[in-house]
This record gives structure tokens, sequence and C-alpha cells, in this order.
């Protein structure tokens, strides 16, 4: 069993950044995720995708972000369990204990769920055989783009995933890109580059046309695809890529008897807290008046968030704001030495 | 009020009568018809609410608009005669409209 002043639920960057704001206010956090990997959506969906909206940041991707975030909250070693997906929570006394899928066990007062969509997965294939060959030939997510080069690809979808890829990866392979209708919905420049691509030949579009059966025993050979009408195309291929966008699956999350409207848990914008004392949801996953789906949003959440543990983990320990570029207790807990 | 036909992919009939003004999809959902799953609640942010419009229906309802046809990029399978029946509102010119549901909603 594992006590602590702070459990966190996801470990994308709503998460790491309070880590930090705990961190400062001389809390100690465990944070749980049952991704490989810390980032969340940074580091799963998008990490060579570049981000422009993080402050005083002008460009930066998601892959950066995470690693700054994690340089960032160095000082205070934290506990990442990863794999890991919180499947209970239930109140002993004054505290919460939490139960992972791998029964480990949390005792805390305070628990913030930065769960993001919660367990999120790709919208798959429809057919058998994209199962028996996903990540050998069948993707929906690319996390090194040179696995594809020189090779044969097939990219299906039409929004910017499906453009940014093709874009990017015909600079090295042969891509031909797949839509259901001849309209594209990803922003104008990414559909002006790819119609251009088109004329100079260096990328090959089909619509409309649906994916129809993939072919090949140890790996992809060929796919068939079909339109409307039902006229079919064989097309020689390597390597299948998906980018239908994602399904969102909340998971145990909606076991918890929290207060939800539309998969998303409500919480009050005084300091983040659900309908139950010491359960807080920050990030993409809650919602409230004017709620913004931004990462910076996020960031505020989480400070606040962070400031209503305070209370429970130091009850009587009078709250003092302090400021980084002063407080010698902070320079201390970030290790700075006096100057 | 319209008398509307869901068909699950199984092709399992559900005659149901839904008010006017709810959409088909909220039709499916207050009378606990499988195959739809309408995940967003109606917002349009999770095409989980793919319905196939019966042919001889298709042209008798109001056209899609464009955020509509985007989400349809993301369903399983859809074809011509694929709605999001969150955007199908019910009256009753709708009287014995007939639906298909795919095999699964993402």
């Amino acid at each position: 069993m594992i006590s602590t002043d702070v459990l966190i639920v996801g470990a994308g960057p709503a998460a790491l950044f309070t880590v930090q704001q705990l961190g400062l206010l001389g809390l100690k956090a465990e944070v749980v995720d049952n991704l490989d990997k810390v980032g969340g959506q940074c580091s799963e969906l998008y990490p060579d995708k570049p981000i422009y909206d993080i402050p005083a940041i002008p460009e930066c991707t998601g892959e950066t972000l995470i690693k700054n975030l994690m340089k960032q909250i160095e000082p205070f070693n934290t506990n990442f369990h990863l794999n890991e997906r919180v499947d209970q929570l239930v109140k002993e006394g004054t505290k919460w204990k939490i139960t992972t899928n791998r029964k480990k066990v949390f005792i805390t007062p305070s628990v913030i769920i930065a769960g993001g969509v919660g367990s999120f997965e790709p919208r798959k294939f429809p057919l058998k055989e994209a199962e028996k060959f996903e990540d050998s030939g069948v993707f929906y997510s690319i996390r090194d783009k040179k696995y594809f080069d020189n090779k044969k690809i097939c990219i299906f979808g039409g929004g910017d995933s499906a453009l940014d890829w093709s874009i990017e990866l015909s600079k090295n392979s042969k891509v031909v890109l797949v839509h259901r209708r001849s309209e594209f919905r990803g922003t104008s420049k990414n559909v002006e580059t790819i119609k251009r691509f088109e004329k100079d030949g260096k990328i090959q579009i089909k619509t409309p046309y649906q994916i129809n059966s993939i072919e090949g025993d140890d790996k992809i050979t060929s796919i068939t695809i079909k339109d409307d009408e039902g006229k079919i195309k064989k097309i020689d291929t390597d390597y299948i890529l998906g980018f239908f966008g994602l399904v969102m699956k909340l998971g145990p999350i909606a076991e918890w008897g929290l207060n939800l409207d539309k998969k998303h848990i409500t919480v009050s914008t005084e300091n983040f807290q659900t309908d139950k004392e010491g359960i807080f949801a920050i990030g993409d996953i809650c919602t409230y008046p004017g709620k913004i789906k931004l990462i910076l949003s996020s960031f505020h959440e989480g400070a606040l968030a962070a400031r209503g543990c305070f209370e429970l983990a130091r009850p009587n320990e009078k709250y003092r704001h302090e400021f980084t570029t002063t407080s010698k207790i902070i320079h201390e807990r970030l290790g700075k030495k006096k100057s | 009020m319209a008398k509307i036909t869901y068909i699950e992919h199984t092709n399992k009939k559900h005659i149901v009568e839904v008010p006017s003004n709810m959409s088909v999809m909220e039709g499916a959902i207050q009378n606990n018809i499988p195959g739809i799953d309408a995940d967003c609640g109606g917002s349009m942010a999770c095409a989980t609410c793919h319905v196939y419009v019966d042919k001889k229906w298709f042209d008798k309802l109001k056209k899609k608009n464009e955020g509509e046809e985007d989400m349809l990029d993301m369903v399983c399978q859809p074809n011509k005669f694929s709605r999001l029946s969150c955007q199908l509102i019910v009256s009753n010119e709708l009287d014995g409209l007939i639906l298909r549901m795919p095999s699964k909603q993402g």
C-alpha cells in the first residue's frame, strides 16, 4: 500500500504540470497512467506535430513539450506507475483508497483525475485482416516515420492527420491517399498542397473509395478499394495507415459515481473539485461553463486543484501564496542554492 | 409524431413512435434500441449514431450540413445513404421512415 498526498490519474501535460504545482507547495504526488509512457495525447497522438499555443513557446512538438515538463518536475522525484489503470476508487474514513488493475493500492486524501478523454483508441478498419496485420502492416498512428521510407503506403482518411502524413511520407515513399469522398476536411493549406502534389505526380489520390479487402500471407502485398457503385480497384502496397479519429472510452471512471455530463466530469471552477470532496478533475476530462480544451487551460486548472489538495493534505497548516522568484522554501524544494 | 422502423444489422426490426422535434437518435436511445451508441449525446462529435437511410427515404430528408459530412468520414463503412441519426429531426413528414444500423459504431 502506498500512502501519498495526492494521486493523479493520467500522465498527460495537465498531470505533469500539476505535479510541479503540488511540488512547490511541498506535496508529494504519485502518477498512474494506462499508457506505456508519459505525455498522454501529446506522446500518443501527435508527438511530431507542432503546437503553437503554449504561452511563451511560439512552437514546439508534443514530444518536446512533454520532455520539458518532465525536466521541470525532476526535483520532485515523482513515481510514475505506467501501464496501469486505476480501477476502483472508494472512500475510507476521510481518505480515498485507490486500486489499480494490477492490484496496487494507494491511500490519499486527494485524487486528481487528469484522464484526458479516458482511455482512447483509434477507430479501426472494419476488416478481420486489419486486426491480423495491426502494428506490422496496418497502423493508426506513426511513431517513427523512418519505418516507412522507400515503401508503398496507402493512407486512408480525409482530415489533417491523413493529409499531414500523406505530405510528409510522400517525400521518401510512394503514397496513395484514399478517401470516401472527393472533399477533404483538412486545412485549406494542406488540401492545396495535396492537390499540387497530385498534379506533380508525387502522390496518387483515389476518391470516392473505401477499403474492401487486404491481401497477403505474412505481410500485406495489396489491398482492394471499392467505390459507392461497388466498382473495385486493386492497389499494390506494403503498409496501410488509417486516420479516422478516435473513439473515447471512459472506462472505469464512469463507475466512480461522479457527476458526469456527456462523458466529462463536472467541477467547480474555484478548485476543480468534483461533487465528491477530495476528488478533483482537470484537463480535457473536466467540464464547467466556458470550458475550453486547451493545454493552457489545463495548467490553470491544475494550479488551482493543487491548492485544493493542500487544504486536505495539510489541514492544520495555513496556505500561503508564494512566488518562485523570491520564496526560499520553494528554492529549497526545487533544489536551488541560495544566492 | 412519426412511426420509425429501426433495423439492426441482424435484421431485427424495432418499430416505434417518436414524437416530433426529437431526433431519430433520441428515439432509439429512449426506446433502448441497440445499434445506436450516441456517445456524445447529439453534439455531432463522435459519429456513433450512424445509420443507413432507406433508399426511398434518403432524398426526402433535409440535406446534411458540412459538419455532418465531416463526421461521416469517421464512421465504419459509410455508404451514400449514410446519415448521423442525431441530425435527423422527427416530424409528421417522417412517418414511415426506415433506417438500418451498421454492424458496429466506431
